[in-house]
Parts: structure tokens; C-alpha cells; sequence
């Protein structure tokens, strides 16, 4: 059944992204899992989670839920289902996080977790223009209060866009390169579009590295049953996924902790 | 002694008498063989009905504290499709020597006739027809299952276009009488009888004063239905003498080994992937090969009506 969760405060990310922040944790909730939201007679959609003490969803507005979820205010109601799914299970000490687009969502909650660990992250962002970058000054901040912490660790964020008008002109891939020549991680966390998930795959699997990505797909049950999710065969073989694996229960996260 | 499993089902022969039910998964020949080598003795794939359907709009199900209330509302590419899903399905298993069930609803008798002519030639081992589910009254009115009449018209005109392919039909547990029921789908021709389907029920979001499901009423299934599958089997068993695949709150070995004592040559298992995941299937087998070996059963089969 859904728990009801109150919005407490509302954060502007981009143009067409709103975090919603509630008034209690979700018990449970690791970076990488997600839940379903639902708004009674509007419809339910699923969301990666962005923060679990407390919940916090990031909504782009991209369709009639999503944009119902934007008209909420302080005081509303949104009612959730979950922690779903598998999410990221930190794999060594030193972390690389991608992000695609609005596939930044989970990995700020992971690398608070990475960091409260004691654990070093380097982040790469990508996205189309300037205005659809998302949370890069939250990770950095994020470096700021860590070093206040008095353990230093240092958040490198790299940002690549399209266009250039922010970061590096290109695709994230060129910045993945660029990190780890700088500091090889000990695994790869992304989630992004389907076509930069299958080129890092692929440039992991170059580097022998252990990697995690989060997938995307058509979720309906949420629960391991309906066979809504199943990723297409060329994505799957791109990425070195087994047929029949369900992302919404055996994902969204593919753990590929050693490479093959 | 060590147990045998091998099920002996129609003309079947089965590795196990655990199978996977209708609705659950079933949706791809990917996901049908990752079911059969985590060891079910057979695998059923999702309904198909003449033409293709999106289902309802989410939510289609919730867990509760005794099980899933799901209407996911018949989501299939139609039977065209399916019968190409089905063709490759069958190939892919045959090596794993799984049998393939397939299943198949209509909006009319003469409908479940054509779905079932389209869906033979893909030459499953078994076509189960489901004149049971619960949640697209909307659209197709009271199902076939709630008369003896209604649910003897649709098993004829399946029969009549499967060849020599066995059918069994799939019947709603809400019936006052399931046994006559039945009683009158084996005397139109049904080979085996699939009992029971999930049963319609009802949850209410409390805080939003809305029913929790986009369909508002849904299907119960998992522990809950368990007792209610058990009756409706034995009672069934008591009325006709072909082979019953019961389901309904299978989660157990254990549960297995009651659903066999009530009457059923083979035990269908759907909601317990959603508690343990898709290994349940070959879980459920080892545990029923354990409580045969602590019991003293040889085979499924000497379990079978213990308790009639």
C-alpha cells in the first residue's frame, strides 16, 4: 500500500525541474531504488529517489503527472509506494558518478552516502545546454561541506554540454576518459540515457572496470510481476545483461562488480 | 528414499508439478525461459486476447499486508503476436523440456473460437482458456465463468478450434457453486480445469478516500486466496475427474503439498515471485521434494486427494 508524504519545501533545479523534499524519511531507501509516486485520480509514475532522510524526489516536467506534481505546494500530499527495486551497493573506495540529463537525480544521494562513508567521489555531468544541467553546484557544495567536516575529500565535478555554452563542449564519455586518467575509480555509477549507458559500457569494459548503472524502462507493477520492463535485446547485449532481466525488480541497477 | 516429482499431467510430462500461473510474467520467450530453467515444471504465458491492449493506467497493483491486489487489465500484443511469441517460446523450451501453456481470453464465444484457432497453431502443449478474469468487467460485462452456460459455450467453441491440442479452463472462485461449474465445462469437452483465478477485491487508500488500484477493484491473490483456492479445488476434485492445476496462495513447498491433498494433479504459482523472487518456481519444488522426503510420499501423485 502507499505511506502519504507531506511536501516541506520545494527547490527549483533547472527551468523544468523541481526537488521535492518531504517531512519524513522513507525507511529503508538506498541510492539507486525508487518508488512509485501517486496523486489519487491523476495517475502514479515511478521516480528514482534523491534523498531518503528525508525523501526527496526530483520531477522533471515532462508529461500530465509530472507536470501535476510541479502545481503541488508546500502542505500538499503525495502518497508513495516503496523502496523498489535494487539499488547501488558502494564497491571499493573511490567513486566515478555519471550522469545523463535528468539521470543525475539519484547519484547526489549517492554521493552523500559515498562521502559519509569516507569515501572519495569525482562526478561527471552531461547534458544538452547549460540550462538543462542539473545539481552541479550541489555537488560541489557538497565538497565545501565535506572538507568543513575536517576529513578531506575532494568532489571534482565535470560538466560537458552539447552546445558547450557550459563545461565541455562534447559528449560525458570525454569526461568519463578525462577522470579517470586523472584518478582511476574503483566503479563507475551512471544513469542517463540508454545510448550513454551503452557507450560507457562499453568504455568500462575497455578499462576493466567494475561498473553500476541504472536502466530505464516502461515500469507498470513495480514489483517483479506484470513483465511490463523487460530492456530491449540490443541494449542488453550492449550492456552484457541477461534476457528476462526485470528492471524494476532485478533493477534499475546492474551491478557489474566484476568485469567481464 | 528420494522423492520422484516427475508430474504426470494429460499427455504431459513434467519435471515438477510446479507451475507458473497465468499473469505473472509470461509476457516474453525471455522471460518464460529464465522462469523454466529457475525450475518450473511448466510455464504459462500471459492471457492474449483477438486484438492488442495497453491495460489499465497505473496503479495496477499493491502489496498488502497478505498478499497483491493487482488489476494490470489484460495487457497483450493480440494473438497474431502472441502466436509468434508463442512459436519461439516453444522452440526456446524445448531443450529445458518445459512445457508451454498458453492462455486465452475473448470478449465473446465466438472471439474465444478465433483467439484460440490463431493461438493452436503455435502449437502449445496446453491452452488454457481464462473465462475468469476479474478485473475488465467494464468492458466485458460478467465473466463467462459465472454461469454453467456461459462457461460451457466458450469451452465448446475453444474445443472445436484446437485440434488435438488439451484445453484447460481457467474458473472464478466467486461462484456459489464451483463444482458445477466444473461439472459442465468437462462435459463440453474441457480436458483439465485451472481453479482458480484471483478473487475480486477491494482496497481504499484511507487518507486519500480512494480506492488504491486505477481499476478501483482488483484481483486478490497470494497468501489470502490461499484457504479459498484450497475449498474451491477439493470441491472441484469432488465433482469431476480430470486433472486440476490449483492455484492460489501457493508460496510454499508445503502450500504445494495442500493444493495436491485437495484434489490438483499440478500446483500453479504466481504471487509468491512477487515475496520470493523469480527462483521461487524451483524453491517451491525443493521444498516439496523435502516435505515428500520428511513425509513419505514417493511422488506427487500419492499426495494427490489425501484430503477429499
Amino acid at each position: 500500500m502507499h505511506q502519504t508524504f507531506t511536501i516541506t519545501e520545494i527547490r527549483t533545479e533547472n527551468y523544468r525541474t523541481k526537488t521535492l523534499i518531504f517531512d519524513k524519511p522513507l525507511p529503508g531507501a538506498q541510492p539507486g531504488q525508487y518508488v512509485m509516486a501517486w496523486l489519487p485520480d491523476v495517475g502514479e509514475k515511478p521516480f528514482s529517489i534523491a534523498g531518503g532522510d528525508p525523501l526527496a524526489l526530483m520531477v522533471v516536467a515532462v508529461g500530465p503527472f509530472s507536470e501535476a506534481l510541479h502545481r503541488l505546494r508546500v502542505g500538499d500530499r503525495v502518497w508513495v509506494r516503496g523502496p523498489l527495486g535494487q539499488g547501488f551497493a558502494l564497491h571499493g573506495q573511490h567513486h566515478l558518478l555519471v550522469g545523463g540529463g535528468y539521470g543525475v537525480a539519484p547519484l547526489l544521494f549517492l554521493a552523500r552516502t559515498s562521502l559519509a562513508a569516507g569515501h572519495t567521489v569525482d562526478v561527471c555531468i552531461g547534458a544538452r545546454t547549460a540550462g538543462d544541467v542539473l545539481l552541479a553546484e550541489a555537488f560541489e557544495k557538497e565538497a565545501v561541506s565535506d572538507q568543513r567536516s575536517a576529513v578531506s575529500h575532494s568532489v571534482v565535478v565535470r560538466v560537458t554540454t552539447d552546445d558547450g555554452s557550459m563545461g565541455e563542449k562534447g559528449l560525458v564519455t570525454q569526461a568519463v576518459e578525462t577522470t579517470i586518467a586523472a584518478h582511476r575509480p574503483d566503479c563507475v555509477y551512471a544513469c542517463g540515457p540508454v545510448p550513454m549507458l551503452t557507450a560507457l559500457a562499453r568504455l568500462c569494459q575497455r578499462h576493466g572496470l567494475p561498473h553500476q548503472f541504472s536502466w530505464e524502462a516502461h515500469l507498470r507493477c513495480g514489483l517483479g510481476i506484470c513483465g511490463s520492463c523487460e530492456l530491449d535485446a540490443t541494449t542488453r547485449q550492449a550492456a552484457n545483461i541477461p534476457a528476462g532481466w526485470l528492471v524494476c525488480k532485478d533493477g534499475p541497477v546492474r551491478i557489474m562488480n566484476h568485469d567481464s | 528414499m528420494i522423492p520422484d516429482l516427475t508430474c504426470d499431467f494429460l499427455n504431459l510430462r513434467l519435471h515438477n508439478p510446479i507451475i507458473l500461473a497465468s499473469g505473472i510474467l509470461g509476457t516474453s520467450v525471455d522471460v518464460l525461459e529464465r522462469v523454466a530453467r529457475a525450475g518450473a515444471g511448466a510455464v504459462t504465458a500471459k492471457s492474449c486476447g483477438p486484438t492488442p491492449r495497453a491495460g489499465h493506467p497505473n496503479p495496477v497493483a499493491v502489496d498488502w499486508d497478505h498478499g497483491l491486489l493487482n488489476a494490470i487489465g489484460l495487457s497483450n500484443p493480440g494473438a497474431e503476436e502472441e502466436a509468434r511469441m508463442l512459436a519461439e517460446a516453444r522452440t526456446q523450451l524445448k531443450p529445458l523440456g518445459v512445457p508451454l501453456i498458453a492462455s486465452i481470453f475473448g470478449g465473446t464465444v465466438a472471439e474465444f473460437g478465433d483467439v484460440a484457432r490463431i493461438i493452436a497453431a503455435a502449437r502449445p502443449h496446453l491452452i488454457e482458456v481464462n473465462i475468469s478474469c476479474p478485473n475488465v468487467a467494464d468492458e466485458f460485462g460478467t465473466p463467462f465463468a459465472a454461469t454453467c452456460e456461459s462457461a460451457a459455450a466458450v469451452t465448446e467453441a475453444v474445443k472445436k478450434n484446437v485440434g488435438d491440442i488439451p484445453v484447460s479452463v481457467k474458473l472464478a472462485p466467486n461462484v456459489p457453486n464451483i463444482g458445477r461449474i466444473a461439472a459442465a465445462v468437462v462435459e463440453a469437452g474441457a480436458d483439465a480445469i485451472t481453479a482458480i483465478n484471483t478473487m475480486p477485491g477491494m482496497l481504499i487508500d484511507a487518507e486519500a478516500g480512494r480506492p488504491a488500484l486505477s481499476n478501483r477493484t482488483g484481483g486478490v491473490s497470494g497468501p489470502a486466496l490461499k484457504p479459498v483456492a484450497l475449498r474451491c479445488v477439493y470441491e472441484i476434485a469432488r465433482a469431476v475427474r480430470v486433472p486440476i492445476i490449483g492455484t492460489g496462495g501457493v508460496t510454499t513447498g508445503r502450500d504445494a503439498a495442500e493444493m495436491l491433498m485437495a484434489g490438483a494433479t499440478a500446483v500453479g504459482v504466481g504471487s509468491a515471485v512477487w515475496m520470493r523472487g523469480v527462483e521461487a518456481l524451483g524453491d517451491i519444488a525443493a521444498e516439496l521434494a523435502a516435505f515428500m522426503a520428511q513425509e513419505g510420499y514417493a511422488t506427487p501423485a500419492a499426495m494427490r486427494g489425501l484430503a477429499l
